[in-house]
Order: structure tokens, then sequence, then C-alpha cells
């Protein structure tokens, strides 16, 4: 039996046979023919107040659920809007589809009102895209949106719908096959090279375990943890694995990187091999990419197979899904083990421990000093049990963050990797929130960072998602203002923003958010707790913080691994 | 050093703005192209002489590109490539005579005839047209249009000595 829809209709239809529950975005001219047939649906629409803010919201979604995000914009305007969010997902391999609104058919091309050219500025921050050209393709182009974003390397993909097509009728049916010859992501990896991997494996006296963000994307922590344990191979996590191996384990080394603690990244440095999962040797964890590691032999696994030997050539690559991948090394690697354990690497293990014993994180609060980032987000684990949905912005107090908080979950920690976005955090809580309505989601803010999606705040409030947002005040734009004064001479250009201005507890309140400040160490718990204690409203704490304060461990920017600032002092 | 690539794609709108996107955004430089249709309607032939030098990571973000199916770089002693070269040369009344001579060692056609000049459709591998392109110098050569390679790679069964098997009716 037929049945006649219009374009509109089907696209919401097709959202739903995806098992579309939450869609973010802002309605406009070009998209109105959908955003009708939206309040139809069981489909909950959060309505943003910026387009970039739908974009990470949906992006924040994905991360905490792992599912596709969502999100919708009109033509022109609301889809440039959407790009940063877009090349943010596209960095970060986040699976999330767009879906724009474009002006009728016949006025693409002739600078129309709200016209932009979306197809093509959104085509190198998205996996892929389309622009649909009859109502007809509807069901096909939505299955296939949905299909390359979640699988493979996920990311974004956009689907622009000119006004027209959404008001033309179709007959509607389902999506057929999927029709992709060029789309066959690889997922088992060449047993020959499983094989060849556990060689290396086995053969090493210094080995470290590289998990990066793909192990996340993969749901393949917990395969992770077992062949870490089963190989006897230490862990480092990077800025997007974090909580992909809990770091209360005896084999996690945390962070590495140009902020990442000390034995996590000479760890790596000093490394005979490598077992890269996930992870693609980005600048931030190579420092100098030709003096990085420069003893290590490399197995690098990924489902892409463009990141292997990028930067740097692979001994063993294996094209694979991680999860896939790792079940086979546990096989293999228990095939050849047998009843003998996996080799002890005393001496290794020996050297970790002594680096981890000599280079403890410091987190020095002086009582009667000004509050230091560090110390709140110890104190806020503390009081959680660290049982909290993290998410951050971009600068000090995303790496302090990542490097102060136990993680021990995956998809707890959110945050703007690849493309460092200013502005990530407040949104993305909202959209881990929608997704995640259970959980407490605090999201670690600067006040620079702040400033940029605030207003996102006013959707939290009158969506009734109740996110709580920790204002690091320190009066500046922290990290820049950090190389300023290590590089540029303390001559501080443009980075300071002065932390009294705006009062960030009425500005809360006007928000529809309760407003709390804490300005010195000995308000910090107590300010945490209330903010804890409040669950039927968004809350904004700010903390006015130390504008003095540089993140350390550092390498600078271009420096090799093997010189690692531990505080001012070294860069002198 | 000049790779040819034959890279087969869905015949969709746009494709060519993804491969040429692509190659602007990872700062890969192609030296010439040629795209057309093959004997399936529903994919083209994009044919690329690319400077490199990393090949396998060019190759491997042609693959990234949902429409790409097949990335093939052909082996010069294997491949049949031919460019065509429009060339116009130089040639008043008394050269003329000598122009054609010279152009008929190369089987160039002469295309267009002017009181001043004469233009030529030349076609065959690179080198043969730069062979043209030398010998036509002398001459002055006044302006000149060249299409992007196309490739092809020999039958194998040909390399062998075995005759091309016909089809019957």
């Amino acid at each position: 039996m037929s049945e006649t829809l219009t374009g509109a209709q089907a696209l919401i239809r097709a959202l739903e046979l995806e098992g579309v529950e939450v869609v973010f975005g802002i309605p406009g001219g070009a998209i109105l023919p959908t955003y009708d047939f939206l309040l139809d649906s069981s489909i909950r629409h959060i309505l943003a107040r910026h387009e970039q803010g739908a974009g990470h919201m949906a992006s924040g979604f994905a991360h905490a659920t792992g599912r596709v995000g969502v999100v919708m914009a009109t033509s022109g305007p609301g889809a440039t809007n959407l790009i940063t969010a877009l090349q943010d997902a596209h960095m970060d391999s986040i699976p999330v589809v767009a879906i724009t609104g474009q002006v009728a058919t016949a006025s693409i091309g002739n600078d129309a009102f709200q016209e932009a050219h979306t197809w093509g500025i959104s085509m190198p921050c998205t996996k892929h895209n389309y622009l649909v050209a009859s109502a007809d393709e509807i069901p096909d182009v939505i299955r296939e949106a949905f299909h390359l974003a979640s699988t493979g390397r996920p990311g974004p993909v956009l689907v622009d719908i000119p006004k027209d097509v959404q008001a033309a009728t179709m007959e509607w049916h389902r999506a057929g096959e999927l029709d992709l010859p060029g789309y066959k992501p690889s997922t088992r990896g060449h047993p020959r090279q499983v094989k060849a991997a556990i060689d290396l494996i086995q053969e090493a006296e210094q080995p470290v375990l590289y998990a990066g963000g793909g192990i996340i994307r993969a749901g393949a922590s917990d395969l992770l943890r077992r062949f870490a344990e089963a190989a006897n191979l230490p862990v480092v996590t990077t800025l997007m694995a974090r909580g992909a191996i809990p770091d209360s384990h005896p084999l996690a080394l945390g962070m590495p990187g140009m902020h990442g603690n000390y034995t996590a990244t000479t760890a790596m440095q000093q490394s005979d091999l490598l077992i890269t999962i996930g992870a693609r040797f980005d600048d931030r964890v190579t420092g100098n990419v030709e003096a990085f590691a420069p003893r290590a032999k490399v197995i690098h696994v990924d489902v892409d197979p463009a990141e292997i030997g990028k930067v740097r050539t692979a001994d063993v690559p294996i094209v694979g899904d991680a999860a896939a991948v790792l079940g086979q090394l546990i096989e293999e690697l228990r095939t050849r083990l047998g009843d003998d354990p996996a080799p002890a690497r005393e001496a290794w293990f020996a050297t970790l421990r002594d680096w981890q014993e000599h280079h403890l994180l410091r987190c020095d609060q002086d009582p009667n000093g000004p509050i230091q980032q560090p110390y709140v987000i110890e104190e806020l684990h503390r009081l959680t049990g660290g049982n909290v949905i993290l998410v951050s912005g971009v600068g000090q107090h995303q790496m302090w963050a990542s490097l102060h908080w136990g993680f021990e979950r995956p998809n707890t920690w959110i945050n703007s990797g690849g493309l460092g976005t200013m502005g990530y955090g407040i949104p993305a809580a909202v959209g881990a929130k929608a997704g995640m309505p259970d959980e407490i989601v605090f999201a670690i803010d600067g006040d620079g960072c702040f400033q940029m999606t605030m207003q996102e705040l006013i959707t939290a409030s009158t969506e009734k998602i109740p996110v709580k947002i920790a204002v690091m005040n320190n009066g500046s734009l922290g990290l820049v203002k950090q190389w300023q004064q290590l590089f540029y001479n303390e001559r501080y250009s443009a980075t300071e923003l002065g932390s009294d201005i705006p009062d960030y507890v009425k500005l809360a309140e006007a928000m529809g958010c309760v407003g709390l400040r804490a300005e010195h160490p000995d308000e910090v718990a107590p300010t945490l707790e209330k903010a804890l204690a409040i669950n039927d409203r968004p809350v904004v704490v700010e903390f006015l913080c130390d504008p003095d304060a540089m993140v350390f461990p550092m390498v600078t920017a271009g420096g090799s691994n093997d010189n690692i600032a531990l505080g001012p002092e070294d860069l002198t | 050093m000049n790779h040819v690539i034959s890279v087969l794609v869905e015949n969709k709108p746009g494709v060519l703005a993804r491969v040429a996107s692509m190659f602007a955004r990872r700062g890969f430089n192609i030296h010439s192209l040629a795209v057309g249709p093959t004997t399936d309607p529903l994919f083209s032939r994009i044919t690329m002489v690319i400077d490199g030098p990393d090949m396998e990571q060019i190759i491997k973000q042609l693959y990234k590109l949902v429409h790409t199916v097949k990335v093939t770089e052909m082996v010069p002693s294997e491949t049949l490539e031919r460019e065509v070269m429009l060339l116009r040369v130089s040639a008043d009344r008394k050269q003329r005579g000598e122009v054609l001579d010279a152009a008929a060692i190369f089987e160039a056609k002469a295309v267009d005839v002017g009181a001043a000049t004469i233009t030529f459709e030349v076609t065959g591998d690179p080198a043969r047209l730069a062979d043209f392109l030398e010998l036509m110098r002398p001459y002055g050569v006044v302006d000149l249009a060249k299409s992007g390679r196309i490739a092809l790679s020999r039958d194998a069964k040909n390399r062998n000595g075995a005759k091309p098997t016909l089809r019957s009716a």
C-alpha cells in the first residue's frame, strides 16, 4: 500500500527509523517544512541559541552515548555557523549527522536570500556530504549518512536539503540496500600481521601500549585492559583516550605529550616498541617527530589506513577496528603463551615506578593563596568519587582536568582534542546531559571559553538540562598568556580578559541558572558541595583562580620529548 | 618524479570537486588531469599525473573519499599513455613546406592554416609530444593547448604474445 509523504515527513520518518530521539538545532526559512513535521514527531528537539552550540551539543551527545548525534540548521548563516562544530567532530572522529535546509533548487546559484554553498563549504570538514536532489532520495541518503557517520572511522556527515525538496511529495519507501561500492572499512586485522605484532611484543623489553581515541570510539576499553594485562604492557592514554583504561589500574601511566605527565611521555620516548591502537601520532603527543621515540619499533592499528605511515612509519601496520584487532591480539597471545606467563619486564616496570615516584603530579594549594585550578579538580573528584561525566573547554583548565582527574570509565571525558575549539565545554555538556540524564555532567570551563558559548546555558535552563559548569576565572586567556610569558618576553598582547566583568553569578542567574562563587581555597569544597546538591537547574560555579599559574609538565612546541619542563625554571 | 594514477570513481555530481578539494587541502600537486566516462555509466575514470612524493599517502587519502572505488598507480612500462596537443607554429609561405615536411614525420595533422601560421594536432605518449614540440620550436611556437593525460594498462595477454580474445557475437 503506497503512502504519499512530503520530503520533510520522509526525513523525519527516516530519522525515527534510525532511532533518533534527540535533535539539536535552530529553525529558519529554508528548513521550515521539516520543523513543521518535527512538531508531530516523537523526536525531542532542543532549541540551541547558536548553531555552533547545537553542533557541539550533538557532539557531546555522541561522546557520552556512543550514538550518532543529530543537529539541524537552516541555510546560509545557519549552515556556516555549524562549520566549526563539524570540523571539530571531524578531527575527533565523532559521529554526527547534520541536516541543513537549502534555498529552493531553482534559486541555487543565484545568490538567493540566505544562500550559501553549504555542500562546498562543508566538504573538507565532513567525512561525506550530500545535496539532495529529490524527495525520493531521502530514505537512502539518511540511511547512508548514519551508516557513514557511525562505521569505519566515525565522523560528521552533512545532508543539505533544498526547501522545495522538503515540500515535494514522494511515495514512501524504506531505504534500499546500501549502495556504496567505494566504502568498505576493514574490521578484522590481517592474521599474519597480528602474528607479527605478537612476535614484536614478546621480544620487546620496554614496550608501551599507546592508546588513542579510537579505543573509545570502538567501545574497546575492556578489551584494551584485558590485552594490556595478558601481555603485561604499560598503557598511556592520549587526551582523547582518557578513561580507556582506569587510571587506578597498575598498568596505566596516564596522558603523554606536550602537557602529559613525565612518566607517560618519557616511557614513550624511551620505549623499544610502541603498540599504537586508534592513535595518530599527533604533534601534541610526539613533539618533534624526528626526535620522537627514536629506538621504538611501531605496531600501528587503525581503522583508517591513511593514518598508518602518515607521520611515523609502522613496522607492523594493521588496518582494522580497534575492538576486532584487540580481540585477535588477545587470541593470538593466548595461543602463543599457552600456560606461560607474559614477559615480566621487571627492569622496565621498576624504571617506570621510579619515574612515577619521583615525578608525582603536584597540586600545591597554599591555604592563604589564590585558588589553584588542579585543587578544584581534585576536590571535585574527591567529593564525587570521580563518578561524573567530565567535560571541558580548551586551554589550561582542560590540561589540568585531563592530568589531575582519575578517569575510571570510557565516555566520561568529553573535550575538543584535535581542533582545540574554545567554547566547546558548555554546549558539549548540554548534549551529554541530554543523552545521559541520570549522570552528573560537570564541565570544567575557562573564563575565555565560557564567554564564547555561555548563551547555551539559556538552552540548558529552558530545556531543563541541569548541567554544572565550573568557571575557572583567571581573568585571561590562560594558555596563550602562558606562552607569552614563556616565549614572548612576558608581552601580554590581547590575553587579559579581566576577572571582574562579567559578574558570573549575576550572569548565571540571568540565564536561569544558579550562580555560586568561591574566592578562597577554603570555599572550594563547600561551594562544590552546594553545586552538587542542586539537581533541578543548571549551576554555574565561579572559582577566582590564580592568574599567574602555568600548566606543567610542558614540552615546548616543536621541541623534543626528551626535554620535559617540570616548571618555569626548566625553560630559562 | 611524475606518477600516473587512474582513479575509478562513482559517477556522482561533484566527485571531481571532492578529489580536487582533497588535493588542495593536503597540499598535493596535480600536474595534469583528465576525466571521462568508462564502459559502465555508473563510473568515471580520473587519470592524474602527480608530482608525488608521498604516493602511498595520496592513494590512501583518495580511498578515503567515499566515491573512490579503485586507485591504480600505473607502471610506465606496462601502460599506454596518450595526450593530445594542438600546436600553432609560425610558418609563412616560404617556410610552410619545410614545416609540413617536419610535421609529417610525426604524423601531425595540419588542422588550420593561416597566412602566417599552421596549427597541428598531434597525439601520442608524452615523450612523443615533447619531441614534436622541440622540433617545431625553432620555427616559432605561437600557441599551445594540451589535454590531460589518459592511460590504460596494457593487456597482459598481449604482452605474452597471445592474441586478444574476440568475443563472439
